[in-house]
């Protein structure tokens, strides 16, 4: 039996313990907002928090995961969050949108540790989110954009 | 208390709907012709046809005042749901905060695609094309019925009453929201015809109106066809052929079994299918199948093979596709000549969500949940594996995390190996079949690998004097049930498009075609042929312009229509680009133009080049797609496309070594970064026209402008893609 805080819960998982944390979000805990686009953390669109820092789900084994503060698109709360997915919203940012929790969380955690990012301190943080609809203009704008509503 | 689908409606008013169909409310929406440009380019006779108008079909409005408007299109992040809602709503005149929209069920009678005869199905950048003025009648007689209502009610002439957000009002101050209205109204007679808002009096359509998915989409509650969870479900994977056209000669899948979670092993025709209890335990079985291939079919040959075999190929006379004045001929009195090659590699397309489908089989059919985008070809092949026809097939349409093309598919083999898997497990569970990213990269249904060979020249006075066109591919469409609708005397439009109708007024052009054989599978990608005629196209413009030692727009203006759309959008994009103005060394500019589906597309594309490294540092583009329905959803797809075809541009590319696709997931066939991303500029030029798409036009003018700008900088010119920029050190 496996123990994960989860969104603040603790949640028993009887799980392999080298499952890949996505597969547990989504198969055992019915967290769909965390998606799987490459399972080799190439592309970030299972991104969650763990200790408040980015991490591909994909590539975080479960037994790696326990003991540890997860949050997941389903879980966001603050104001940096708030802010984050209001400019999405402001500047609908999304297409297909399937990548685009990874890419708010990844903007999440930029926008925590810098309040006022560059272009380029975007594209160093960003670079490991893919968008295939390629709605990066928007995700630019929108990340300068919650900074200015956080300022 | 709903106007909805009928078959929520009280039996009373169930028959009179049905009466009211039969008798009145069948409306005659102008002619199709199967796949529309296709066949309409060829001057087919278009066989007309009745579609049912019956607003309740398309539309249900609750007594809290939502607005629901089923869309009959995938949204796959192209804006199709926010966009047919938009004309719903404008002629409505609904409250915009109130719309919503759920996908339609795949009935072809109600739901066809107007541009494809019959079939449902969203593609070829139609979906609003088809729609325009069908969801616009929709609404406008769903407001009739409204305004009637509300006259018999109040008892004051129809005529008197307004309908402004969602609330009807009269002089006399009675009011009602349309919740208040929605039993009267569904009294009211279906309206035999209904008038159209003048363009002047539009409140919605041209606006900017919020994305109606954006919420979703940005808190993790949407729900995407692979989030969908139905009880019991078991998922599959399956282990297909290293080599296209090899089988399964034996397999063992003793250790498979053995897994902590596996189900079940079966064997369809494409492969091994593991079945287990999660997508870890199916990853692990999968991996511990043991398979033998029988390879005597497969194609076994390397990318090598395939240029130098399209290379050969391109030296004899293929089909005649297009032949204007006397390409030879002049080419022969040309004062200056050059001959050029240029090469295109197959290509995945790579939608983020990889394809997966739901399905469960029912007593007398089966239902599927999925981001079916051609729900018409779906149903039919699930069908033909079930023995069962297509109405016995309830596809619930779910939103599709991209696709580029590949959720639709003539042979429609994500939903046919979903049905086979189901049916080899005896429907004992409803499959969840997934594709990993590698089985999507080497899975083949890939943009055509195309070879072009260009020879032309231009006279003593900079005129073009003769063009002659030699394009090598595999036909996307031959042997498709699509064939007869797409493929003329050996030709297959979407090898040609942009090539044999260019718009430019080449005197003397020879097109010719050859469709090459292969096991690897073809399919449509974002633009389909303009995906390499446009470059090839744009880049020879530009050589010859230099060739004729006139400038690129100049040289392009004089070979369209004055006063054209053409024209026009390349003044447009000229005139927002400062064309002309100097830029700094190491820098270049260059411009492109095309038209593909019915819009236009010009692209100035600004790059720098230092040490053999390109950057993209801007790109402005002008578009005319008609009536821009939301400008907003249109400057996004151009910015998507542009980010979408930047990474063919850069390096994609799907390569074979004796057979075997050389790369696998996203760190060697790796879409566009956001570092790479230009900044973007979208101006769409005023047009009053019927709107044509915006999905895949602004794709393919990018690489030609790239292309165009490297050769400003630089002096070298760079023609196959993706650009070699070894070329350039």
């Amino acid at each position: 039996m496996i123990t994960l805080t989860i969104n603040g819960k603790e949640q028993q998982l009887d799980v392999d313990p080298e499952m890949p944390l996505l597969w547990a979000l989504r198969d055992h805990l019915n967290l769909t907002g965390t998606k799987f686009g490459c399972g080799a953390a190439q592309c970030g669109a299972c991104t969650v928090h763990i200790d408040g820092e980015g991490a591909r789900s994909c590539s975080t084994m479960v037994g790696d995961a326990e003991g540890r503060e997860i949050v997941t698109i389903e879980g966001l709360s603050g104001k940096v969050a708030e802010a984050v997915q209001a400019a999405w919203q402001k500047l609908d940012v999304v297409q297909c949108g399937y990548c685009q929790s990874g890419q708010i969380m990844s903007a999440i955690t930029l926008l925590s540790a810098n309040e006022k990012p560059t272009d380029d301190d975007i594209n160093a943080s960003m670079e490991g989110n893919i968008c295939r609809c390629g709605t990066y203009v928007r995700i630019r704008d929108a990340i300068h954009e919650a900074a200015k509503a956080l300022a | 208390m709903l106007i909805q689908k009928s078959q929520a409606i009280a039996p009373s008013r169930r028959s009179f709907l049905k009466g009211a169909a039969l008798s009145t409310s069948v409306f005659v929406l102008g002619s199709f012709v199967p796949f529309g440009r296709f066949a309409a380019a060829e001057g087919e006779a278009a066989a007309p046809a009745a579609a049912v108008f019956d607003p309740n079909m398309f539309l249900r409005i609750g007594s809290d005042d939502s607005v629901v408007v089923l869309c009959k299109h995938l949204e796959m992040g192209q804006g199709v749901s926010t966009g047919l809602a938009t004309l719903v709503a404008e002629e409505l005149d609904a409250d915009w905060s109130k719309v919503g929209f759920d996908f339609a069920p795949n009935n072809p009678k109600v739901y066809n695609n107007l541009f494809f005869g019959s079939y449902i199905g969203t593609g070829g950048s139609t979906s609003m094309a088809n729609s325009w003025n069908q969801m616009r009648q929709v609404g406008a007689a769903a407001r009739a019925m409204f305004v009637a209502a509300a006259a018999r009610q109040w008892n004051v002439p129809a005529a008197e009453i307004t309908v402004s957000n969602g609330v009807l009002a009269h002089a006399s101050g009675k009011s009602a929201r349309f919740g208040e209205l929605v039993e009267a109204a569904m009294q009211e007679a279906v309206p035999t015809a209904v008038t159209l808002k003048d363009p002047k009096d539009w409140k919605y359509i041209g606006q900017p109106l919020p994305r109606l998915d954006s919420r979703g989409k940005t808190t993790g509650t949407a729900t995407f066809a692979i989030d969908f969870r139905r009880p019991g479900k078991l998922t599959a994977l399956v282990r297909r052929a290293p080599q296209f056209g090899a089988t399964v000669k034996s397999f063992d899948d003793s250790d498979a079994r053995k897994i902590k979670g596996v189900v079940d092993v079966v064997q369809i025709p494409s492969g091994i299918a593991v079945l287990a209890t999660d997508t870890w335990s199916a990853m692990r079985g999968r991996e511990a199948l043991k398979i033998a291939w029988d390879d005597s079919l497969a194609e076994k040959r390397s990318s090598d093979a395939h240029v130098a075999e399209y290379r050969d190929i391109a030296t004899k006379p293929g089909i005649v596709a297009a032949n204007r004045g006397d390409a030879a001929g002049g080419l022969g009195k040309a004062a200056k000549s050059y001959e050029a090659e240029f090469t295109f590699p197959f290509l995945a397309h790579a939608p983020m969500e990889p394809l997966n489908c739901t399905i469960e089989l029912t007593p007398d059919g089966a239902e599927i949940w999925a981001g079916s985008q051609f729900q018409s070809i779906d149903d039919y092949a699930v069908g033909q594996v079930l023995g069962v026809t297509p109405d016995k097939i309830k596809i619930h349409t779910l939103l599709g995390g991209g696709s580029f093309g590949r959720r639709a598919n003539p042979v429609a083999d994500w939903a046919v190996e979903a049905a086979q898997i189901a049916k080899a497990i005896g429907g004992k569970a409803p499959v969840h079949l997934l594709w990993t990213r590698e089985d999507d990269i080497k899975g083949g249904y890939y943009r055509p690998m195309a070879l072009h060979k260009v020879k032309a020249g231009v006279d003593d006075a900079g005129r073009i004097a003769g063009w002659q066109h030699t394009i090598v591919s595999k036909s996307i469409m031959i042997g498709t049930a699509l064939e007869p609708m797409t493929v003329k005397d050996g030709v297959d439009a979407t090898s040609v498009e942009g090539v044999s109708d260019t718009p430019y007024g080449v005197e003397n052009l020879a097109v010719d075609v050859h469709n090459t054989k292969t096991a690897i599978p073809v399919l449509w990608w974002r633009s389909v042929g303009h995906s390499h005629t446009a470059h090839v196209m744009e880049t020879t413009m530009d050589e010859l312009a230099h060739l004729a030692g006139q400038d690129p727009l100049a040289f392009r203006l004089s070979y369209l229509k004055e006063g054209s759309r053409d024209a026009a959008v390349l003044k447009h994009v000229a005139e927002k680009a400062n064309w002309g103005r100097e830029m700094p060394k190491g820098t270049g500019r260059g411009i492109a133009y095309h038209m593909s589906f019915g819009s236009r597309v010009a692209m100035v594309a600004e790059v720098s080049v230092e040490a053999g490294t390109l950057k993209v540092n801007r790109v402005i583009a002008a578009v005319d797609c008609g009536v821009a329905i939301n400008p907003d959803v249109i400057a996004a797809q151009v910015e998507g496309a542009i980010g979408f075809a930047l990474s063919a541009v850069l390096r994609n590319r799907v390569t074979f070594a004796d057979g075997v696709v050389e790369q696998g997931n996203f760190d060697d066939y790796e879409p566009t970064r956001i570092k790479e991303m230009p900044a973007v500029e979208v101006h769409i030029v005023p047009s009053a026209e019927a709107p044509t798409g915006i999905g895949e036009p602004g794709l393919p003018p990018l690489a030609p402008a790239i292309g165009n700008a490297i050769f400003a900088a630089t002096g070298k010119r760079l023609r196959s893609l993706p650009f070699d920029l070894d070329l350039l050190a």
